[in-house]
């Protein structure tokens, strides 16, 4: 399942590591949530960076005091028409400042690509390769947004009134 | 005339599977021959529930030929003809009940 | 109305485009139907019985001449004729193949019209009053606000997977022509002692299985908070809607099981947790919006013109302009109801060639602009009264001036297993027969309003729980039969229906209904008692007794 990361196909160096099973040395992993909450600190003090893959009925909030020392956060939807990571997504960025990797897992689909990057997604586990190639062009399929998302783009309204303001400035 | 998508797999007389074709959504019938067609009487029938899973089976699989198929049952006449054996079959095989809209004279 | 900027133009061509790749990779195999299903519902395509079904959006219910020009050519070009118009205020199309979808889009498109979010998982059209803007007494036009709320919705990032199907409704009138009480958002607009506007909002209203009237969470969300408070109550509805059961899966269910006092909270919370939200509007913006409304420029006419005066030694001419003709918020012009319920006809249709005759006759009479009411007629909002005998005149050689809105045989019927994949029975032919029974004007003059709602399934599409009789069929031994309900209405006193016994058969839905109009007839306390207000008075047994008696 390539990973996609920063625009395009990238490796992914983070071991999925199933509860129970010994952590690998000092590389990078991702934990489940029940893993990670039965011993944070632990996970944390441990050479290698961590990430935390939390599920999609539970609330960030529980996840929020460990935020800033996390590297990866990856969210899940267990079907591309569950739509509940986008909420928790858009929560962990604009909502509790969360700045490093937001990670989308689960039936990843190249229509979808452009709501993930607007809610915060950052990180793409890809269901289908040839979805992974198309991203950079499907990520260019809108140039106009009606809703302002943490993602910084400026809404359609916002445009007009810039517009608006530039005209009646020259004038 | 339940919606089919919420029926279990009871057979109770010959049945077929029926669908839409992908690209135009026309009414179709699953072949023996593992394909569709638009005339009932090209449909493959079968009488038990593990034919009639089976025959659901490969046709789900064929989503680029049709899309939706679920088992409809027939009625098949002492010469052999295959007809459509409920209402809502009828109306899938010859068409809306009612006169379509015309503009008055 | 709303003009298109290149900013709402660019959107829509986008999302044209996107379409068009995705069924190609759909035709192609590279999507399988259950990844492209939902894809292709998020663009108003249906899988239906015999065919795709297209559903057009048309925003709060205002089209263009041009639009409806377009309309008419889909009809044509991609259809078999003639469109059909819904309860939600959109059209639809019921023979439209999948792979010329794409262009029918891009046709559209270039008109403005879109068919986003008619179906799926998200939030649909944000229906309105379809007399918006030129109903007396208006607070103000509520298009104005559900455009706003249509652009926050379009691609909603966060909100385009959620539980189930979301639905608006906007009024501004203390009549409430929009049903806003059985929405999932209902949304009243009015103003506060303080003078200010703001909405009083809903939750948790909708039809179905499970029918509920919407329940008020908050009395007034001021006008700059509309769109931060939605989000709050979309948010958590996105996140606790219940998604293991499609039955269970609407937010009145979730409204339902949480109390409205903690669902409240739950929406409260989620919105002072938002803070300074970038989604508060502030004047400009509104202001922004409210200027791309374009008005007609109204002359100063008479009240009573002498075309009108001569005209009215035509009975026919009198009678259809005492029932399709409704009093304007400006002097000298009127608001005409165009009926698409013709004796013997599916009720909601009209033809590409009726189409384009009414945009034309949109064009010389309306200010280019049409209405499409969720009772499945059209309306012309601008009409000078001295138009009206030569209106009256054109609407009839084209069979859209039958005298019957609101009337007995203006009913509102959904698709039914003549189209609809979801159908138990029909609904079409059962409101045929209705029309003809009831055909005689004086007889349905005499009656007085009575609204019939059918449904083919318990999908309530045709808003039979809400009908002052509601038909609703089942399926019994595969047969088709019919729960009749009586005493619902969809209004600002919105009430579900009362069902009066057994089901009926097919062939005798039609006799009952004309049971329950003659015990109307017989019982009510004067002529101008409505019938559902005699329902409410002697309740459901009267009506009963006089339906079963020989049954």
């Amino acid at each position: 399942m390539p990973l996609v990361k920063n625009g395009r196909v990238a490796t992914d160096s983070f071991a999925h590591v199933p509860d129970g099973a010994e952590l690998p040395g000092d590389s990078a992993v991702l934990v489940t949530a029940a893993r990670f909450l039965d011993g944070p600190e632990a996970l944390l003090q441990r050479e290698g960076k961590l990430g935390v893959i939390w599920p999609n009925n539970r609330d960030v909030d529980d996840l929020v005091p460990w935020l800033d020392r996390l590297a990866v956060i990856a969210l899940v939807f267990p079907t591309f028409r569950d739509g509940r990571a986008y909420s928790q997504a858009r929560l962990l960025r604009e909502r509790h400042g969360y700045d490093g990797e937001l990670r989308a897992t689960g039936q990843v689909l190249r229509d979808q690509f452009v709501f993930m990057l607007r809610a915060g997604f950052d990180a793409f586990e890809v269901k289908k390769e040839s979805d992974a190639e198309a991203f950079a062009a499907t990520s260019k399929r809108y140039s106009v947004f009606y809703q302002p998302t943490g993602d910084g783009r400026i809404t359609a309204l916002h445009r007009r009134m810039q517009q608006r303001h530039s005209e009646s400035a020259g004038q | 005339m339940t919606s089919p998508l919420q029926q279990k797999i009871k057979i109770t007389g010959p049945s077929i599977v029926t669908a839409n074709r992908t690209f135009d959504g026309a009414v179709v019938y699953r072949t023996a021959a593992k394909g569709w067609s638009t005339d009932l009487s090209d449909a493959a029938i079968v009488r038990t529930a593990d034919e009639a899973r089976a025959l659901l089976a490969e046709s789900i699989d064929d989503d680029i030929g049709a899309v939706g198929p679920y088992i409809a049952p027939v009625e098949i006449k002492a010469s052999g003809k295959i007809k459509p054996g409920n209402l809502r079959e009828h109306i899938r095989a010859q068409g809306v009940t009612i006169d379509l809209l015309s503009v008055p004279a | 109305m709303y003009a298109y900027d290149e900013l709402d133009r660019t959107l829509i061509n986008e999302r044209v485009e996107e379409f068009r790749d995705q069924v190609k990779r759909r035709l192609s195999g590279e999507l399988t139907e259950d990844e492209f299903k939902m894809l292709r519902l998020q663009n108003g395509v249906y899988l239906q019985l015999h065919a795709y079904m297209f559903r057009v959006a048309i925003p709060y219910g205002t089209l263009s001449s041009n639009q409806l020009r377009r309309l008419a050519h889909v009809a044509r070009r991609y259809d078999r004729g003639y469109g059909h118009f819904t309860t939600r205020q959109n059209i639809q199309f019921n023979w439209i193949k999948l792979a010329e979808l794409p262009d029918a889009l891009a046709d559209l498109a270039e008109v403005g019209i879109h068919a986003m979010q008619t179906s799926g998982n998200n939030t649909r059209n944000v229906t309105s009053d379809q007399w918006a803007g030129v109903a007396p007494g208006e607070i103000e036009d509520p298009r104005i606000w559900s455009e706003l709320l249509r652009q926050y919705t379009t691609l909603h990032p966060e909100f385009s997977f959620l539980p189930r199907k979301f639905k608006f409704a906007i009024t501004a009138s203390a009549h409430d022509r929009a049903a806003i009480k059985v929405h999932d958002i209902g949304l009243r607009l009015h103003r506060n002692a303080q003078g200010e506007t703001g909405f009083e909002v809903l939750v948790g209203g909708g039809l179905g299985r499970t029918p509920f009237i919407g329940k008020t969470i908050k009395p007034f969300v001021h006008g700059r908070d509309l769109l931060s408070y939605v989000e709050a109550i979309l948010r958590v509805y996105n996140q606790y809607g219940r998604r293991d059961n499609i039955y269970k899966a609407r937010i009145k269910i979730l409204v339902h099981e949480l109390g409205i006092d903690k669902f409240a909270k739950e929406v409260e919370d989620e919105w002072l947790a938002m803070g300074d939200s970038a989604l508060t509007l502030d004047d400009a913006v509104i202001e922004e919006i409210r200027s791309r409304f374009a008005y007609p420029a109204y002359e100063k006419l008479s009240h009573m013109p002498d075309e009108l005066k001569q005209a009215a030694h035509d009975p026919l001419f009198e009678r259809w302009r005492k029932n399709s003709v409704f009093t304007h918020k400006v002097q000298g012009y009127a608001i005409v109801t165009l009926s698409l319920k013709p004796v013997g006809g599916p009720p909601g249709d009209a033809t590409a060639d009726q189409m384009d005759a009414v945009a034309d006759l949109a064009d010389k009479y309306s200010f280019g602009e049409i209405r499409v009411g969720h009772e499945q007629n059209l309306a012309l909002p601008h009409v000078a009264k001295r138009d009206l005998p030569v209106l009256w005149n054109a609407l009839d050689k084209i069979g859209l001036a039958t005298p019957n809105v609101n009337l007995v045989s203006d009913i509102i019927a959904c698709p039914g297993l003549d189209y609809c994949s979801l159908a138990n029975a029909r609904s079409i032919p059962i409101a045929q027969e209705l029309t003809r029974r009831f055909a005689n004007h004086d007889t349905a003059d005499l009656i007085g309003r009575l609204h019939i709602n059918i449904s083919g399934c318990i999908n309530a599409c045709g808003h039979h729980h809400v009908g002052h009789i509601g038909i609703l069929g089942v399926e019994k031994n595969g047969e088709e039969f019919y729960q009749i309900t009586i005493g619902g209405r969809a209004d600002e006193n919105a009430e579900l229906g009362v069902l009066i016994g057994p089901a009926v058969p097919y062939g005798e839905v039609a006799d009952v209904v004309e049971d329950i109009v003659e015990a109307y007839l017989a019982l009510r306390a004067r002529p101008d008692e409505l019938f559902v207000d005699a329902v409410k008075r002697l309740g459901v047994e009267p009506f009963r007794e006089r339906v079963y008696a020989t049954r």
